[in-house]
């Protein structure tokens, strides 16, 4: 029971993961293969501020969000100038520099990382691994709709209208330098909240929790669960996480298995398993009533 | 005599960037790939070497073998992957290449586990030394290789039918199979020169460290686009001074100490700033 908790668990901040890098790739564009970097900070400043610097959980919870967001923004100006494949050699270089910097650091246990991290205290006592479950997937509950509320809005527009054509958008008054850092930041503000959550589970942190492998299954999940939607984004991560550990042969094999997915879901089902123009997809809409997508179908 | 020693050093680090960055600059010139999936040929060019060289004893042989078969490898990659990716947006060849890549590397951890194998052979050139200045046999045999391959390619590039048909592919692809050109082939020998660079630059590097193992490859990937980037993307004079370069910094900033990253960071430093503030590298031309 309490390794399907942690299963749970896992699940949960992976499914904050995904989604944050989805809010950045598969609704504005910016293709990011660095997003474990932003993971790594959020985790790092929260592990340093509870075990350093002696703050508490509930203080260095905001603290590290922030300061994550923050360090996101200032990531996000390169991609001001430069733009699709070259910024995503930009986040790989980000990725590395920043794991290296955790490293070298003293102040963050260099290579041998940070230990006795604590879990966060209710009411006197520190949470158990059943309260620790709830949590995460209390947070992970509260990004979904976060992200769905968003997507309703204003900002959601302007993020497919970059996408599509930064210079037509930039003819429409959209600011897309504006809304390049705001996607950033907000994308930023998630993983740093992932981290967090990483952390504080784990009780203990390496450098290499952070790596460019980790990069990339993060965009694993998103590619297989469908880019620019959150159903696939939480899709993509509850699969991933569950699936190596009910065969055995997946978790040997882990990295040849996201590398076989990513490149035949790219060829392929370019829209993953639950992408808007997916046949999964579509094929689910038809039952639905007076619904658009099956009318389409229909004419 | 510490700075002639490290500009041996230097010598030596920046063949190897070279060799790599080098077939980098030719696929983006003509395709418009980033193709990290370089490294993973990289990596099977030193572990085909290693093998044949267990079979036939020969160092030669393995390195010529290995060269081709992975040459083959790399227009295969072309011909049943990039292929059918390649009319989507250009970020997608890239994913795939990346996915490509960490396929590769966990195939080379299954297939010979996650050793280190010691590479080591005997090469009938003398030890050069004058008093505390020396170049090893190894360091001798890295430079006239590449010394050697730089110079064919030089002159496959220049003087004949090929070198001008991936001149006129990079510079118009349509263009070039309107006047005759068969770009099909042409690309397809682009990823073979290019992957048989690779592969010697991985047989060398192997034998120069004396081991051979799966994830070799995963710094090295990015360093060579980091050469890439600096010597302006699809400019092949361009990659081989800026391989040099690349070496010369990382080895004197070292030896230099007090720089507060380990050497790798400075080459993805250099490349961030490159990208953001001179995106067209040293030796690049305007693009867009």
């Amino acid at each position: 029971m309490g390794y399907l908790m942690t299963l749970g668990i896992f699940a949960s901040i992976y499914t904050i993961l995904a989604i944050s890098l989805n809010i950045l790739t598969g609704y504005a564009g910016q293709v990011s293969l660095g997003h474990a970097a932003l993971f790594g900070i959020g985790a790092y400043v929260s592990a340093a501020l509870t075990v350093n610097l002696g703050f508490n959980y509930w203080t260095a919870l905001p603290l590290s969000i922030l300061i994550t967001a923050l360090v996101g923004a200032l990531l996000g100006l390169p991609s001001l100038r430069v733009h699709s494949d070259f910024l995503v050699l930009v986040t790989i270089g980000i990725n590395f520099v920043v794991v290296a910097l955790f490293k070298y650091t003293p102040f963050f246990g260099g290579p041998y990382g940070l230990l006795g991290i604590p879990r966060p205290s209710l009411f006197g006592e520190s949470m158990n691994t059943f309260e620790y479950f709830l949590y995460a997937v209390g947070w992970a509950t509260f990004t979904i709709l976060f992200v769905y509320w968003m997507s309703k809005k204003y900002i959601r527009v302007a993020f497919e209208a970059i996408k599509e054509d930064e210079e037509a958008a930039e003819a429409m008054t959209i600011s897309v330098a504006r809304f390049k850092i705001y996607a950033f930041t907000i994308s930023a503000a998630f993983a740093g909240l992932a981290g967090n959550l990483w952390a504080h589970y784990m009780g203990v942190i390496f450098p290499g929790n952070f790596s460019f492998s980790k990069s990339i299954e993060i965009m694993t999940m998103i590619v297989l669960g469908g880019i620019g939607t959150i159903r696939g984004a939480v899709l993509g991560a509850v699969l991933l996480i569950f699936l190596p550990e009910y065969l055995r042969f997946v978790s040997d094999y882990r990295m040849l298995i996201y590398g076989l997915i990513i490149v035949f879901t790219m060829i392929f089902i370019p829209s993953g398993l639950l992408g808007d123009r997916s046949i999964t997809w579509k094929w689910t809409r038809i039952f639905k009533k007076g619904d658009r997508v099956a009318k389409n179908n229909e004419n | 005599m510490e700075f002639w020693q490290n500009s041996i050093n230097v010598l030596v680090l920046g063949s190897i960037y070279v060799l790599i960055a080098v077939g980098l600059s030719m696929i983006y010139g003509i395709l418009r790939v980033l193709h990290i999936a370089h490294a993973g040929i990289y990596t099977l060019g030193a572990f085909l070497s290693l093998s044949i060289m267990e079979v036939t004893g020969n160092f030669w042989i393995a390195l010529i073998l290995s060269a081709i078969i992975s040459g083959f490898l790399g227009a295969l990659m072309y011909r049943y992957v990039y292929k059918f990716v390649l009319k989507e947006e250009r970020i997608v060849p890239l994913i795939v290449s990346v996915g490509l890549f960490i396929t590769m590397q966990d195939l080379y951890r299954i297939i010979y586990g996650p050793y280190k194998y010691p590479f080591s052979i005997s090469i009938p050139i003398p030890y050069i030394r004058a008093g505390n200045f020396y170049i090893s046999p190894l360091q001798m045999l890295i430079l006239i290789i590449t010394g050697i391959i730089l110079i064919g390619l030089y002159f496959v590039l220049n003087k004949t039918r090929i070198g001008v048909g991936l001149k006129a592919c990079a510079n118009d692809s349509q263009m070039a199979a309107a006047v005759g050109v068969n770009t099909k082939l042409t690309i397809a020998l682009a990823f073979f020169m290019g992957s048989a660079l690779a592969a010697v630059a991985g047989t060398l590097v192997g034998v120069y460290d004396n081991s051979v193992y799966p994830t070799m490859g995963s710094t090295v990937s990015y360093k060579a686009f980091v050469v890439v980037v600096l010597g302006g993307f699809g400019s092949l004079k361009g990659s081989v001074i800026a391989g040099f370069l690349l070496a010369a910094a990382e080895v004197f900033l070292v030896a230099w100490k007090g720089f507060f990253l380990p050497r790798d960071a400075i080459g993805f430093l250099v490349m961030i700033l490159f990208l953001i503030f001179l995106p067209n590298g040293l030796f690049g031309r305007k693009e867009r």
